[in-house]
């Protein structure tokens, strides 16, 4: 098609050669703003900041033995705690989110009251504990070690008690040989179970020798404060020698069971995810190495260790079973 | 889009927006609690974006008949060649700690890194010939025949993402079926005889 050109222009009607340019140059610039903001609004959408973390109410807490029987009985490890900011930022908490960074920000004001939890199954006394009675068992500060299994750990000084101080109330019968745990289900306030990515509610398990030794316990806050909703509030279970997600959050269910109970990571990847789930750095992993960990907040490796360093006080347990058919 | 010139310096700086905004977060802390694994996964991302934008240029062209899109592929694949070397030396660096020695063993292990890294070796042949004076040298056809190994990058990308995480796929199932899309129409078109594909511009011509 042959472009028409009009030759009766008048010199006035011509566009100064200057002006020309300017405008040119200004479309130019439009053109490398409205672009670089797109991108950039197009980045920040895929990949955004960590929230701010929430200050919590102050827990009072006791101090049941002297420091070195602390350090011996490893309800204290004398390591450089991990900063609150990570702790309240980076969880893996697949009811609110996926994306660890993003947790506490869709954890945001989790009504946590009023809150129970129902301890049942094989026992004589079985019993609905409302959250105040929780925290009316003595409250201890205990400095752990958590190691998750993506490779990464962090050292957390929780408030909490002992599960076998709740266990002991309900008296458990002489059949009951397994504890199972259940996270609260509702997808209006935990909006992830929406959706498919794991089969909901949450739950775990472990064996009643595992549950009744002294540094299981059940959080309910950390560094002093009542703990942060994406951190598993108001109530978790804590078991420093598994891997992360052996400690189940926001727990509204605790049975007494017979036989091993379904385990939900275990279920969704039997051959990746054990019962057990003891930290052991002998047991590959097919996605992460389980030789070594980062310690959140430092730059080195680290060489990841047995029962994540409380073999001296929970190795017993496994006495005569083979770790690596029972991982 | 006669300004090409103008348009190329556009995308190039749009295609480092995300570096510079990874190096501002970084520097102001503000990648989290474990800024290994953040930069990691981010480079990572950025390496199957780049990826599928330079796979969805030969598509998008056809359909449109914008040609002037071919100018850019180059860009864009290199782009992703780019960030898929800051992948894997964050990787090697940060990870390994240039423990060289540490890394057969942490890839024959984890099935994931060996195809991540082998899909980044297949980029460098491609990445290496990119240039004008090595298609005159190798030729357009043995070229294009060379620069098919972008399809397997796509794939190993993706099924690397795949095979990395624990149970939420729903990204790397997007990237997945987006290259799906982008590969699938090219293999359709291969085998759609080419006197049907004159069918569709013959909607057109009619007058």
């Amino acid at each position: 098609m042959a472009t028409k050109f009009r030759d009766n222009v008048k010199a006035s009607e011509i566009t100064d050669y200057k002006v020309y340019l300017n405008r040119r140059n200004f479309m130019r610039g439009a053109a490398l703003l409205a672009s670089g903001a797109a991108t950039t609004f197009l980045y920040r959408k895929l990949n955004p900041p960590p929230a701010e973390p929430p200050k919590g109410q102050k827990i009072e807490t006791v101090t049941t033995q002297p420091a070195d029987n602390l350090a011996k009985s490893g309800f204290t490890v004398n390591e450089k705690l991990t900063p609150f900011e990570d702790i309240s930022n980076y969880n893996n908490f697949y009811e609110f989110s996926t994306d660890k960074r993003e947790v506490a920000g869709e954890a945001k004001g989790f009504v946590t009251r009023p809150w129970a939890v129902e301890v049942g199954g094989l026992v004589n006394k079985p019993k609905v504990f409302d959250l105040d009675e929780l925290l009316k068992f003595a409250q201890e500060e205990r400095v752990y070690r958590l190691r998750c299994v993506e490779g990464w750990s962090m050292v957390i000084p929780w408030i909490g008690f002992p599960l076998s101080k709740l266990l002991e109330k309900v008296e458990p019968t002489s059949q009951a040989r397994y504890v199972s745990f259940q996270t609260l289900l509702d997808p209006n306030r935990m909006p992830n179970q929406r959706t498919g990515v794991l089969d909901w509610p949450y739950v775990e398990g472990l064996r009643l020798d595992e549950a009744m030794h002294p540094l299981a316990i059940l959080a309910t806050g950390l560094y002093g404060q009542v703990l942060p909703p994406q951190d598993g509030a108001p109530i978790r279970l804590v078991v420093p020698w598994k891997y992360g997600f052996k400690s189940i959050k926001s727990v509204v269910k605790i049975n007494l069971v017979a036989d091993q109970p379904p385990t939900t990571w275990s279920a969704e990847g039997p051959s990746e995810y054990g019962f057990y789930s003891n930290v052991n750095p002998h047991v590959n992993h097919p996605r992460w190495s389980q030789a070594t960990e980062h310690r959140i907040g430092e730059f080195t490796g680290r060489p990841t260790l047995m029962f994540n360093g409380y073999a001296d006080q929970v190795a017993r347990l496994y006495d005569g079973m083979d770790l690596r058919v029972n991982f | 889009m006669k300004d090409t010139r103008f348009a190329k310096v556009l995308i190039f700086i749009n295609c480092l927006i995300p570096l510079a905004l990874l190096l501002w977060d970084t520097y102001r802390k503000q990648v989290g609690a474990n800024p290994l694994e953040f930069v990691t996964r981010t480079t990572g991302m950025l390496t199957i974006v780049f990826l599928l934008l330079s796979l969805t240029v030969t598509p998008l062209r056809r359909i449109t008949g914008a040609n002037w899109l071919v100018k850019f592929r180059r860009m864009l694949g290199l782009y992703a060649f780019f960030y898929g070397f800051l992948h894997l030396m964050t990787y090697v660096s940060f990870d390994r700690f240039f423990n060289l020695k540490s890394i057969p063993g942490d890839v024959a292990q984890r099935p994931f890194i060996a195809i991540g890294m082998l899909s980044f070796f297949l980029m460098v042949p491609v990445a290496i010939t990119s240039t004008n004076k090595m298609v005159k040298r190798l030729g357009g056809k043995r070229w294009n025949r060379l620069h098919k190994l972008t399809y397997l990058v796509g794939v190993g990308g993706v099924l690397h993402y795949w095979m990395l995480v624990k149970s939420d796929t729903r990204i790397p199932l997007t990237f997945g079926f987006v290259l799906l899309v982008l590969l699938g129409y090219r293999l359709v078109m291969k085998y759609t005889p080419p006197s049907e594909k004159r069918v569709t511009p013959s909607l057109f011509s009619q007058r």
